[in-house]
C-alpha cells in the first residue's frame, strides 16, 4: 500500500474544513466519539451544524480564535492507498505554514469558492504549489450548490485558473479542476447527478489514482549519508555500513559510485535494508550500503552514481522563503543545510522579492521579512552537491539556520 | 472485509528509521522513552532495524508511576534481556518522597500528571538531550500539531505557537545547553498502522492487550481496573469482566474495554469496527477538552 501526501490550503470561509471532514466521514475514518465531541463543541459555540474545523484546530488558541494557526496532519485510508493531509491555514501571514505543509506533498488541493472565483489567496496558493513544483494540483471549485451547479460559473473559473497557470508555467504540472459541493457531498466520493455536465471523476477517485514516486525513481541516484554503522563486535568486525535514505533514483549492487564532495570512487558491495540484502533499492527507502574500497565516507557526504555527478556549488541563486520573525540580514553568516551537510553561508544579495499575489517582482530591497519569498544570491564556505530544484527537487532544497538562536529561518530552492 | 486496512505502508518504516538515525547523529545522549505500550515497543523494533547489525546506541528510559500493570513490568524486563539494551528507571515515588511532587487524592486521582516531574528530573539527571517517544499525531488533536523534532526549554515546556517549521526531510535538532528535544519517529502512523506492523513483524506485546478476565469497577460504563491504587466508594462493587486494554498507561488512568479479542488479528478487526477512538479509554485525556495540550505545555511528552 502506498502513501499519498496531500497539502490543502484555503481561507476560513471556503469550506476546506467541511471538505476534509466530509472525506473523513465518507471514508469512515472518524469515530463516533470524535463526532460526538465535535457536536458538543459546536453546540457550545452556538452553531447548529457540525463545525468540522474543530477536528483539525487542536490548539486552545485556535479554538478560541476560530482560526487555524499551525499545520495539522490528518490521516485516512481507502482501499487504494493511505492519505496524509497536511492542512495549512490560508491567511497571508501564514505563508510559512503553507510552504511547510506543501514541502512534503505530492499533491496540492486548492479551494475556490464558486461565488467568489479566483481571489488573492488563490494566487498565493498556486504560486507556492508551483514554486515547490508539486506535480499534481487539484483545484476544487467548491460551494457549487450556491451557484445552482452552474456550468457557466465553473467554466469561467476554470478559464481564469488556466490563465493563471500560463503566467507561472510548469511543464511537469498535472492540473485537474473539479466542481463540487463539500456540504452536500457532490463530486466528493461519488459523481454528482446535479452536475452531469462534468465528465471527470469525483475528488476521491482522482486522489486515489494520482501517480506518485515514479518521477523520483527516474531521476539520478542521490543519497546523503546520515550515519556510519560500525558494530565493532566479533561477528561484524570489519563492517562499515553507510546509512541513509535515498532521496532520488535507484541503486544496484555492483554499481560504480562517487562520493561527493571528495570525488573518490568505489563500487557498491552490498545493499542492506536492516537484516535483508537487496539487489536494488529505490527513492525514499532507508538503507545501509557497504562499498568495495576503504574510502573515507561520513555524515554530510553524498553518494551518487559514477557519470551522474552533480556540479559542486559555492555560489548560486535560489528562491528562498523567510520563515522567522527576525528578518534576513544580508552578509550575516547563517548555517546552510543541504542533505545532511551543514556549511557556513551568506546571502550576498537579494535579486528581487516576489509578490505572490500580484506576481510582481520588487527590486532594490535589502532585507526579507517572515513569509516573504525572494530570489537571492548565496555563497557557501564549502561546496554543496546540489541539483537545480527544477531538475531534481529532493536534491535541490536547503534550509538556513541561525547559529545564535538555532532556529530554522529559511527554506531554499536552488535555481538552474 | 476491508482487507486494505490490514496492510502496513512500508514507507512509514523508512521514514521512522530515517528519523531515528537523525536522532542518533544529531544528539549526544538520546534515549527511548519506554512505557511498555505498543507504540514504544514498535520504536524499539525500528531502532534495532535502524542500526543493524550494530547495537541500538541509546538506552530505554521508563518513567515508573509505581501504579503499573504487573504484566507491563514483566514484559519490560523480558524485552531488556532480549535486546541487551540498557534500562533507566525514573520512579515517581522518589519525587513524592522528596516532596517534589504531591500525590493527588480522591475518586479520580492518578499519578499520570506526576510523571512529568519525574521525566524532567530523569532527563536532567542523565543529561539526556533527546528523548524518542512513540506519540502519534492521530492520537489526539494537540498531538496533531506536534513536530517530529520538538524542542523543549529548560523546564521541558512545549511552546506550540513558536515551533520550528519542518520542511522536506530536514530535522533541526540544534539546541542550547539545558534544552532538550522530543523525537517522534512514528508521528505519521495511525493506531491501525501500529497494529499491522506488530502483526507483520510478529512483535511480542504485553498480555494485557489481549482479552482476559479482570476485576473492574463499572463507573457509568467506564471499566476501571480494580487495584490497590484505585479509590473505591463503599457503594461500588468489584465485578469480573472479560476485558482488554487498548492503550497502556498506568493503572489509575487506563480504562479497560470489554473484549474477546485474543489475537492480534482479532484486535485489528475490533479496531476497524470500533466506534470509539483509541484515547476514548484514556481517563487522563477526559479531564478537559485541552487536557493533552495543557500537559504537553508543561513537559509531558
Amino acid at each position: 500500500m502506498d502513501v499519498l501526501r496531500v497539502a490543502t490550503a484555503g481561507s476560513v470561509d471556503d469550506g476546506k474544513s467541511t471538505l476534509i471532514g466530509r472525506l473523513l466521514y465518507e471514508t469512515k475514518s472518524i469515530t463516533q466519539d470524535k463526532l460526538d465531541a465535535i457536536e458538543r463543541a459546536s453546540q457550545r459555540k452556538g452553531i447548529d451544524f457540525l463545525d468540522l474545523s474543530l477536528l483539525t484546530d487542536g490548539l486552545i488558541a485556535e479554538r478560541e480564535q476560530g482560526i487555524t494557526i499551525d499545520v495539522a496532519h490528518i490521516y485516512f485510508n481507502t482501499p487504494k492507498r493511505k492519505f496524509i493531509i497536511a492542512d495549512s491555514p490560508g491567511h497571508v501571514e501564514y505563508t510559512r505554514n503553507m510552504v511547510t505543509g506543501a514541502s512534503k506533498s505530492e499533491a496540492s488541493l486548492i479551494l475556490i469558492d464558486a461565488r467568489k472565483g479566483i481571489v488573492e489567496q488563490t494566487y498565493r496558493h498556486y504560486f507556492i504549489a508551483n514554486l515547490l513544483r508539486i506535480p499534481n494540483v487539484i483545484v476544487c471549485v467548491n460551494k457549487m450548490d450556491l451557484v445552482d451547479y452552474s456550468q457557466e460559473v465553473f467554466n469561467a473559473i476554470k478559464k481564469d485558473f488556466t490563465a493563471l497557470t500560463e503566467k507561472l508555467p510548469n511543464k511537469h504540472l498535472a492540473l485537474t479542476i473539479i466542481p463540487l459541493s463539500s456540504l452536500h457531498g457532490d463530486n466528493l466520493t461519488e459523481s454528482s447527478e446535479r452536475m452531469s455536465w462534468y465528465e471527470g471523476d469525483p475528488l476521491l477517485t482522482i486522489l486515489e489514482d494520482l501517480p506518485v514516486k515514479k518521477l523520483l525513481k527516474d531521476l539520478p541516484f542521490r543519497m546523503p549519508i546520515q550515519y556510519v554503522i560500525r558494530p565493532r563486535n566479533e561477528a561484524n568486525h570489519d563492517f562499515r555500513g553507510y546509512a541513509g535514505r535515498i532521496s532520488s533514483g535507484e541503486i544496484n549492487e555492483g554499481d560504480s559510485v562517487v562520493v561527493l564532495p571528495s570525488g573518490r570512487t568505489t563500487k557498491i558491495r552490498k545493499i542492506y535494508k536492516y537484516d535483508t540484502e537487496l539487489e536494488c533499492a529505490t527513492a525514499k527507502e532507508s538503507i545501509t550500503l557497504t562499498v568495495e574500497d576503504d574510502v573515507d565516507i561520513s555524515r554530510g557526504d553524498f553518494i551518487v552514481r559514477a557519470g551522474e555527478e552533480t556540479e559542486l556549488r559555492t555560489n548560486f541563486q535560489a528562491y528562498i522563503c523567510w520563515l522567522n520573525s527576525q528578518p534576513l540580514a544580508t552578509n550575516k553568516t547563517y548555517l546552510l543545510q543541504h542533505g545532511t551537510l551543514v556549511v557556513k553561508s551568506k546571502v550576498s544579495s537579494i535579486e528581487f522579492v516576489q509578490d505572490t499575489a500580484s506576481l510582481l517582482k520588487i527590486e532594490s530591497i535589502n532585507t526579507l521579512k517572515m513569509n516573504e519569498i525572494a530570489c537571492v544570491s548565496l555563497k557557501t564556505g564549502k561546496p554543496i552537491a546540489a541539483d537545480p530544484y527544477d531538475t531534481n527537487p529532493p536534491n535541490g532544497t536547503f534550509i538556513l539556520l541561525d547559529e545564535h538562536t538555532n532556529n530554522t529561518v529559511a527554506v531554499g530552492f536552488i535555481g538552474s | 472485509m476491508k482487507e486494505y486496512l490490514r496492510e502496513f505502508p512500508r514507507e512509514l518504516e523508512d521514514e521512522a528509521v530515517y528519523i531515528i538515525r537523525e536522532a542518533a547523529s544529531q544528539f549526544e545522549r538520546p534515549a527511548i522513552l519506554f512505557s511498555g505500550g505498543k507504540d514504544s515497543i514498535t520504536l524499539v523494533r525500528l531502532a534495532q532495524k535502524a542500526f543493524y547489525p550494530g547495537k541500538v546506541p541509546f538506552p530505554l528510559v521508563h518513567i515508573d508511576t509505581g501504579h503499573n500493570f504487573i504484566e507491563t513490568i514483566e514484559f519490560r524486563d523480558w524485552l531488556v534481556s532480549q535486546t541487551g539494551m540498557e534500562l533507566v528507571v525514573g520512579h515517581v515515588q522518589d519525587d513524592i518522597n522528596a516532596k517534589r511532587a504531591t500525590e493527588e487524592t480522591g475518586k479520580f486521582s492518578s499519578r499520570n500528571t506526576l510523571q512529568t516531574t519525574t521525566l524532567l528530573r530523569t532527563i536532567e539527571e542523565y543529561n539526556l538531550d533527546a528523548c524518542l517517544g512513540g506519540a502519534r499525531r492521530d492520537e489526539e488533536k494537540a498531538r496533531a500539531k506536534e513536530r517530529i523534532f520538538s524542542v523543549r526549554d529548560d523546564f521541558g515546556q512545549w511552546d506550540a505557537k513558536n515551533q520550528r517549521p519542518e520542511l522536506f526531510d530536514y530535522l533541526n535538532g540544534r539546541i542550547k545547553p539545558g534544552e532538550n528535544v522530543r523525537v517522534f519517529p512514528i508521528s505519521n502512523w495511525t493506531e491501525l498502522d501500529v497494529w499491522n506492523y506488530i502483526r507483520e513483524e510478529k512483535l511480542e506485546i504485553p498480555s494485557i492487550y489481549f482479552s482476559h478476565t479482570r476485576e473492574v469497577i463499572d463507573r457509568d460504563g467506564v471499566l476501571w481496573p480494580y487495584s490497590d491504587f484505585i479509590y473505591k466508594e463503599p457503594s461500588e462493587v468489584v465485578v469480573h469482566r472479560q476485558v482488554r486494554f487498548r492503550t497502556v498507561g498506568d493503572m489509575s488512568c487506563t480504562a479497560a474495554l470489554a473484549s474477546d479479542a485474543s489475537t492480534v488479528d482479532q484486535i485489528i478487526n475490533e479496531i476497524i469496527d470500533a466506534t470509539v477512538s483509541e484515547r476514548g479509554s484514556r481517563l487522563d485525556d477526559k479531564r478537559s477538552e485541552a487536557a493533552m495540550e495543557t500537559r504537553k505545555v508543561i513537559g509531558y511528552f
